[in-house]
């Protein structure tokens, strides 16, 4: 097997070899060829985070000094110090209450909607739907000079409710459409039996359908949760003086031009990564399952 | 439909579609109104002045240069990002052990897939800083000081404006491909392995077998992942924002039309003129995502 390397790549592709052959446990070149272009990809990915976060940790002169991949002499954790001084605290304050109410928003609204829209027949379903569904498509640069305007007549430009409503509102599309296939496929004999009993719509759908429709919800509500945690756009131009996380980041990356304090930056960085690294570590079936869902559809 | 139907379905509507008439359709519908006026964003006052933006528009050289940097972006990810994530999506399902009972997917498939897809669940400006310090351009820069050791010297990276462009095309192929490797393996997934195995059975190899089926099997996913990718190649904004310098890069090479929008509107005081250019942009997308959808136009296969 192994001095057939090069010549069995070749058969492969012209006449279809090894599959044939029962080589039940043996490294086929096939396979080894694989893992190097995987495992070569995975290195690709994850050494710029790794870096970053072991940079956390050490001093300007060691990031850029004569071996940046040294690790650090000294575990300087007062960079982590300094970074929450010089306001990381609380633009994680600012992210945190913008996502829990967004979230929140958004996953009882866009179930609500998707709710009436797949299980009631009304006039004007449709339009509603294929009005919610465009959403999805069109580029927030269009919108958002005008937007940044409507948020000003509300009064509510770096404010939390004016970031919390406008998430709802972006995260509306998705979330209708994502729970709308999924309202779909529940059963309706349940939630008929609830009717007949006596339940009112809005109690049947509270108490019944709502309970059953917690893998969707799940699904939807992480990806929400990372969508609005990672915001920058919307945030960057509707909440000036009230900076999210994200936003923050940015930030301090221009001033890190001048203050030429990259532990500091890493620092800033890695408290931001580390709970969104979590969160997916804990539910990255979910996460990987309500992106491509919604996307194969 | 029972008694009083009407009256829940309008309550449960009311609030969400109200958020969203306010916060997205009205915005959209107005960004239409006020690029035919020379609007400030500042005066309350402001006059209609027809087509005079677009006018300007085609008379603005840096502007016509962010289009040209988006349109290399647009060519350029799409295809990187769609080739990769199909190599290694195939190598995922097919390149493990061989025997006669057909083909396997690697091991570790789960570890690949967690591993490439986690720079799609950080935000842009946590990549962007990353790869901006990775790309510095001193002989220390991280990447420098792997280019250097394997003997290709060191480069400027985003203080260059020859390849600033570049390397933000990189970063935006290399953030995109663990999802859309993701996306293609759950295509391929559920692609009846009983195709597969006949296909073997009749001799095809692996290389023949990703051609003639898994291909042309996908045809619908990848389809629909170019038009994404596409509408993410032509905002490119918080990328261009927070990696590049200015921000735009050296001599406004990293420039893009999102850049352009949010200068205007915000900095320069010109929110009708930044409405065109949001127009603009709408119309670019809408044009991409028809011609994309008909070019790529086959006959859809049922199994």
């Amino acid at each position: 097997m192994t001095l057939q390397i090069d010549v069995e790549g070749r058969t492969q592709e012209s006449a279809g070899g090894p599959e044939a052959v029962g080589d039940k446990g043996a490294f086929s070149p096939v396979n080894v060829f694989s893992h190097a272009v995987l495992i070569g990809w995975s290195i690709l990915v994850l050494v710029p985070f790794g870096w970053a976060l072991i940079a956390s940790l050490k001093s300007t002169g060691e990031i850029f000094g004569d071996n940046p991949w040294a690790l650090p002499e000294k575990l300087l954790w007062e960079n982590f110090a300094n970074a929450w001084d010089k306001g990381v605290g609380d633009y994680l304050l600012n992210s945190v209450v913008v996502v829990a109410g967004g979230v929140f928003g958004t996953m009882l609204f866009g179930s609500m909607v998707a709710y009436v829209l797949a299980r009631y027949e009304f006039p004007g379903n449709r339009i509603i739907y294929y009005l919610f569904a465009a959403g999805m498509m069109f580029p927030t640069f269009l919108a958002i000079v005008p937007l940044f305007f409507v948020v000003k007549g509300f009064g509510m430009v770096s404010t939390y409710q004016g970031l919390i409503l406008v998430y709802i509102a972006y995260s509306l599309p998705f979330t209708v459409f994502f729970m709308h296939s999924f309202f779909r496929t529940l059963p309706t004999s349940i939630a008929e039996a609830a009717l007949v009993d006596g339940a009112g719509h809005a109690t049947t759908f509270f108490r019944v359908m709502l309970p059953m429709a917690k893998p969707g919800l799940l699904s939807v509500g992480i990806f929400n949760v990372l969508g609005q945690f990672n915001q920058f756009v919307l945030p960057s131009f509707l909440s000036p003086e009230k900076p999210v996380l994200s936003q923050g980041i940015a930030t301090l990356l221009g001033s890190q031009r001048y203050d030429n304090d990259w532990g500091t930056l890493f620092a800033a960085l890695t408290i931001a990564m580390v709970p969104v690294i979590v969160v997916y570590l804990i539910f990255y079936r979910q996460v990987q399952a309500g992106l491509t869902g919604a996307t194969l559809k | 439909m029972r008694h009083g139907s009407y009256r829940f379905v309008a309550s449960f509507l009311a609030i969400p579609l109200a958020l969203y008439v306010v916060f997205v359709i009205s915005p959209f519908v107005q960004a239409f109104y006020y690029s035919l006026t020379d609007w400030t964003g500042i005066s309350p006052k402001f006059e209609f002045v027809g087509f005079q933006n677009f006018k300007d528009l085609a008379n603005d050289a840096i502007f016509k240069a962010s289009i040209g940097h988006n349109l290399i972006l647009l060519v350029g990810v799409p295809i990187l990002t769609i080739v990769f994530a199909l190599v290694f999506a195939y190598l995922l399902n097919v390149g493990g052990k061989a025997n006669s009972a057909g083909v396997h997917g690697v091991r570790g498939n789960g570890f690949y897939k967690l591993a490439f897809f986690l720079p799609q669940v950080l935000s842009v400006p946590v990549i962007a800083v990353i790869w901006a310090t990775v790309m510095t351009s001193t002989d220390n820069g991280l990447l420098n000081s792997v280019t250097k050791k394997i003997g290709l010297g060191t480069s400027q990276y985003l203080a260059s404006p020859k390849i600033a462009l570049y390397c933000v095309l990189w970063v935006m192929v290399w953030g995109s491909v663990g999802f859309y490797l993701v996306l293609f393996n759950a295509a391929m997934s559920g692609i009846p392995k009983d195709i597969f195995e006949a296909a073997i059975i009749d001799g095809a190899g692996r290389l023949s077998t990703f051609f003639r089926i898994t291909l042309p099997l996908l045809w619908d996913t990848i389809q629909t992942a170019w038009v994404y990718l596409a509408i993410l190649a032509l905002d490119a904004y918080a990328l261009v924002a927070v990696m590049t310098a200015g921000p735009g890069g050296p001599d406004n090479s990293t420039y893009v039309m999102g850049l352009a929008i949010a200068d205007n509107g915000f900095q320069y005081g010109r929110a009708g003129y930044a409405s065109a250019m949001g127009v603009v942009l709408f119309f670019l997308t809408l044009i991409i995502a028809a011609v994309m959808l008909r070019a790529t136009r086959r006959e859809r296969i049922e199994y």
